[in-house]
């Protein structure tokens, strides 16, 4: 499955596409992309980079294994809902910082979210994928 | 155009279940894939289709006007179709492992593997 | 009041973090809980006497459902009985219960029991009182099952949970109309309202709805059979639940709703007519069986009966002799019960035709079975003696030739009761000692006490009558009706004919006694006859519907997977179709819309050809490679049409679910072409079919264009309230942020999922 062409662009493409994936993920609130997007691509960005080398490798990129960014991206959904709570607001209130950003627009506790989603996308398909690859593909 | 794609709509509802129909497990898969598909078409379709003209606010406006995509159904599709990957994952290992572990090769030996207990 | 029956619950919960030896050691002082209460609500004694005790906590003030509670004359007569006997019943079940493996468990579901009855008889709110009603019948269906090893306990308990929980059920639907006609579940606003009630149209309903909850609970005729099988419960459960309290709830529901209901609708005769029905069948029912308990079972029957034939009279002296009537009955019925019980215990049988001689080894348990009888048959010194005076004279001061009749009927069948109260007290001490007897076992001093103190009580009680008519007799009648009356009770009545009746019925029940030999053959006959009878009415019922199911199950889940799925569809076609029919006529309906551009349709021929592709490829990478043109198509039509989010995400899940493919596509089967033709014609059917009510429905849909408020609403809003542009993201993470919180909660557990099952097969 390594073939030197793949492997040699996958290794560019990978931090291209994780750029390019988090580029989607901030702009997302004005124009097309946003955080399941944004997940999915730099989950293919990944596994892309998995199938041109090994899984292995990919788990060293890491360091850590994908699964935990679930919890992680959860939690910080949880907590854009909740943090309006401390503000004497309903769950779920658009909090923002005043100030406008390039890209980025208002910052926000709907970013927050959308940051949340982000991981929680891209740990779950690498979950997917990587334990269905570890026990399927012999390396 | 509508009349085209609510046609493309049912076919794909219907090679979809008879997939499902089929005894071998890949092609319950496939079909499963179809049917979602089918079903995020079918909402789709009934937001009604606008050509060129994506529900999102232009530069220097600050409210959608004149015509438009309906964003609520996008909304909708958007994560069914992240959520059907992960059940389509599901399903994919749930079968492999009935398969490579129980040796169960179609869906009526699992009902003949249970009789001969 | 409230309290005591938290604490009842509280310790009965409690008693279950017992472990065994501790739970032994400290079970021991259990009695002193019925104790203490007994001693609590005799000290209200005298307030009672002066008018009822009230209580009232909020606990759904908006549904006017309340934990309000009255001790009035009615209610104390049952606590009395529930705590006194109660308390006899705990210090018996100590010895009675030693070495059972299960002995926490009981007084768990004892205490339970006794919590619930408490608050069924202090209840002062209709749907509280169902609660504990309901409460009753799981601690007896708990407690009839308890030895759960044997089969015949656990179908005893199914079927005496089925009568008293169903017609629990149907109590419930006659609080609730009751409630909604006079506008409270209030007993006492109920009580006051009687003249409501009895206008309502619906009268009639509550009052059978009413008779179906009593009639199941106090085990009437054609809902008796399951009290004699709840026999197989232990015996003190018997004595305390099937005996002197729970089974007596129908009566007392009845009781507490006769001032309203006296006269009204058919009332008082289904009630002379089921009561006494239910009175000679249980009477001679008891005469005729050997085993000891099934014994009591019948004459239990059979004064339930009695009860209820009171009620129906509903005069003041018919309900003063109800009142006397439920103390003499718990009084000799217990008694007669513990000996059972104390015998089963020492000499490992309780059938009548293995046991006789006792009296030789058992002098003072024998004095407890003597007084027992002596009370159950109404001979003179005892309680039972002016019970049964009152019944008689209450029948027969009224001078009307229909309960002259009925008076005729009480008489038959206390023959009967006299006959099987000497049979199940006396007989197994007197005769000839059974050869093959073992030698004799101890027996307990635990065992022998709360017997012959019941036989005592009812001795001196009927010597001096005038204590318990004063203190509780009398305040019953009073909570009823509202006035007081005179004493009525006296220990020698004049040579009038009550009395001669009262002695006749003595003289030959004792011939009886004397003549009649009990034996199987007798039991068999009888059994023969009850072949139609209502329990095997029942059972034919259950059988069928069993039978109707297990066909239904066999036709329509036959073990195949895709029969299933086709069983769903053909339904679902079936419901569609008829609606449609019904709604907007089936039709084939184009819709002038958008035309169809060159690359458009170029994109649709493509997924048509994929769906083709993977409909007839035998392989399996033909369907893969298919299936991503099919995701590619959807992509293209989302992005022509105004999608790009969509487009996106589709093309990436696109591109996994390729990859996902290819990385099980060595571990999954082969394509399979096994196919039956006729098996293929009818899924092309079904499939086509349904493919069809789908277009049809959309092009439907579409014509019909339905409003775009919410989506203009977005449109309007997005920016202004959520200082987004985008409004398909403005909607998943701002509108709508809670689903997708949802959502990727479920992506999680798919993922989750994948892993663990991956993972769990390694580990096999």
């Amino acid at each position: 499955m390594t073939t030197l062409i793949l492997k040699t662009a996958a290794t560019y493409l990978m931090p291209l596409l994780l750029l390019f994936s988090v580029f989607i993920l901030l702009r997302g609130h004005y124009l097309p992309g946003g955080g399941f997007i944004g997940g999915l691509i730099a989950s293919i960005a990944l596994v892309v980079y998995g199938y041109a080398n090994r899984i292995d490798r990919i788990k060293q990129f890491l360091r850590f294994h994908p699964g935990i960014l679930i919890p992680v991206g959860a939690s910080l959904s949880t907590l854009a809902a909740v943090l309006p709570l401390f503000f004497n607001q309903p769950v779920m209130t658009g909090l923002w910082l005043s100030g406008s950003y390039p890209i980025i627009g208002s910052i926000g506790t709907a970013l927050l979210f959308d940051i949340g989603v982000y991981f929680v996308v891209v740990g779950a398909t690498l979950t997917i994928i990587f334990s269905i690859a570890e026990e399927n593909v012999k390396i | 155009m509508e009349t085209v794609l609510a046609i493309l709509t049912g076919f794909m509802y219907a090679a979809g279940i008879y997939l499902i129909l089929r005894r071998s497990l890949v092609k319950l898969i496939v079909g499963l894939i179809i049917l979602g598909n089918g079903s995020n078409l079918l909402i789709f379709l009934l937001g009604g289709i606008t050509r060129g003209n994506p529900p999102v606010i232009g530069e220097n406006e600050s409210m959608l006007t004149g015509i438009y995509a309906d964003p609520l159904p996008q909304a909708l599709i958007l994560t069914a179709i992240v959520i059907s990957f992960g059940l389509q994952a599901f399903a994919m290992v749930l079968l492999q492992r009935e398969y490579v572990q129980g040796g169960v090769e179609d869906f009526d030996s699992i009902k003949e593997e249970e009789e001969a207990l | 009041m409230l309290t005591a029956i938290i604490i009842c619950f509280g310790l009965a919960f409690f008693f279950f973090l017992f472990n065994k030896d501790f739970g032994e050691r400290i079970l021991k002082w259990s009695p002193l809980l019925p104790a203490s209460l007994l001693i609590y609500f005799l000290s209200k004694g005298n307030e009672v006497r002066q008018g009822a005790l009230q209580e009232f906590t909020p606990w759904v003030p908006e549904m006017g459902i309340n934990l309000s509670f009255k001790l009035d004359g009615l209610s104390f007569l049952f606590t009395l009985l529930i705590c006194g006997i109660g308390t006899l019943v705990y210090f018996y079940s100590v010895n009675y219960m030693k070495n059972h493996p299960h002995f926490i468990r009981f007084f768990s579901f004892l205490t339970l029991f006794m919590g619930s009855m408490l608050g069924l008889v202090l209840s002062d709110n209709l749907i509280t009182l169902f609660i504990f009603w309901e409460l009753t019948s799981i601690s007896s269906f708990f407690l009839i099952g308890f030895n759960h090893q044997d089969k015949n306990a656990r179908k005893s308990a199914i079927t005496a949970l089925a009568i008293t929980g169903g017609g629990g059920l149907l109590l419930l639907v006659g609080f609730v109309i009751l409630g909604i006609i006079a506008g409270s579940y209030e007993l006492s606003v109920l009580i006051e309202s009687g003249d409501l009630i009895a206008e309502s149209i619906y009268l009639p309903i509550v009052i059978l709805l009413l008779f179906a909850g009593a009639f199941t609970k106090s085990a009437q005729l054609p809902f008796h059979f399951w009290l004699p099988d709840a026999m197989r419960a232990p015996t003190p459960i018997s004595t305390y639940l099937h005996s002197a309290t729970m089974v007596k709830a129908g009566v007392y529901l009845l009781a507490r709703f006769s001032p309203i209901m006296d006269g009204e609708f058919y009332w008082n005769e289904i009630l002379i007519i089921v009561g006494g029905t239910t009175m000679i069948y249980g009477a001679v029912n008891s005469i005729f069986k050997t085993d000891l308990k099934a014994i009591l079972a019948y004459t239990t029957i059979s004064a339930l009966g009695t009860m209820m034939l009171l009620i129906g009279i509903g005069t003041p002296a018919a309900l003063l002799a109800l009142a006397a009537f439920i103390i003499v009955h718990a009084l000799y019925k217990a008694g007669l019960f513990l000996v059972t019980g104390a015998i089963d215990k020492t000499e490992k049988t309780r059938d009548l035709l293995a046991l006789g001689g006792l009296m030789k080894h058992r002098k003072l348990l024998f004095a407890a079975g003597l007084l027992a009888a002596v009370s159950g048959a109404g001979l003179i010194p005892s309680l039972g003696y002016h019970g049964k005076h009152l019944i008689y004279e209450s029948l027969y001061n009224e001078h009307s030739s229909f309960l002259m009749v009925i008076l005729g009927l009480v008489f038959l069948a206390n023959i009967f009761i006299v006959c099987a109260s000497f049979l199940a007290g006396v007989k197994p001490f007197t005769g000839k000692i059974i050869a093959e007897q073992k030698p004799v076992n101890p027996l307990s001093m635990f065992l022998l006490i709360p017997p012959l103190l019941l036989g005592v009580g009812g001795l001196i009680a009927g010597v001096f009558p005038a204590f318990i008519e004063k203190n509780v007799v009398l305040p019953v009648y009073q909570s009823l009706s509202g006035k007081s009356i005179d004493p009525a009770f006296h220990l020698l009545h004049g040579l009038d004919f009550v009395s001669i009746l009262s002695w006749l019925t003595i003289i030959f029940g004792l011939i009886l006694y004397f003549f009649f030999k009990p034996s199987l053959h007798y039991q068999n006959t009888l059994n023969h006859l009850s072949k139609v009878s209502s329990r095997n009415l029942l059972k034919e019922l259950i059988d069928l519907v069993k039978k109707l199911f297990s066909t239904l199950t066999h036709l329509l889940q036959n073990g195949y997977l895709r029969y299933y799925t086709a069983v769903i569809l053909v339904f679902l076609i079936i419901l569609i179709v008829f609606r449609m029919y019904t709604g907007f006529g089936i039709g084939f309906q184009a819709v002038e819309g958008t035309s169809i551009r060159f690359i458009e349709g170029v994109t649709i021929f493509m997924m048509v050809v994929s769906i083709v592709m993977t409909l007839y490829t035998d392989s399996r990478v033909v369907s893969v490679v298919a299936l991503g043109g099919l995701g590619l198509g959807m992509c293209l039509l989302y992005l022509f049409f105004s999608a790009p989010d969509l487009a996106m995400t589709q093309f990436a899940i696109d591109t996994l679910t390729v990859v996902l493919f290819v990385l099980l596509l060595r571990n999954l089967p082969l394509y399979l072409n096994k196919v039956d033709r006729r098996l293929n014609i009818k899924d092309i059917m079904i499939s086509g079919i349904f493919g069809a009510i789908i277009t049809l429905i959309t092009l439907e849909v579409i014509a019909v264009q339905s409003s775009r408020e919410i989506s203009q609403f977005y449109a309007e809003n997005a920016y202004l309230l959520a200082k987004g542009k985008n409004i398909v993201n403005v909607i998943l993470v701002d509108f709508r942020g809670a689903d997708t919180l949802v959502e990727i909660i479920v992506l999680a557990v798919a993922g989750l999922g994948v892993f663990s099952l991956i993972k769990l097969k390694m580990n096999d």
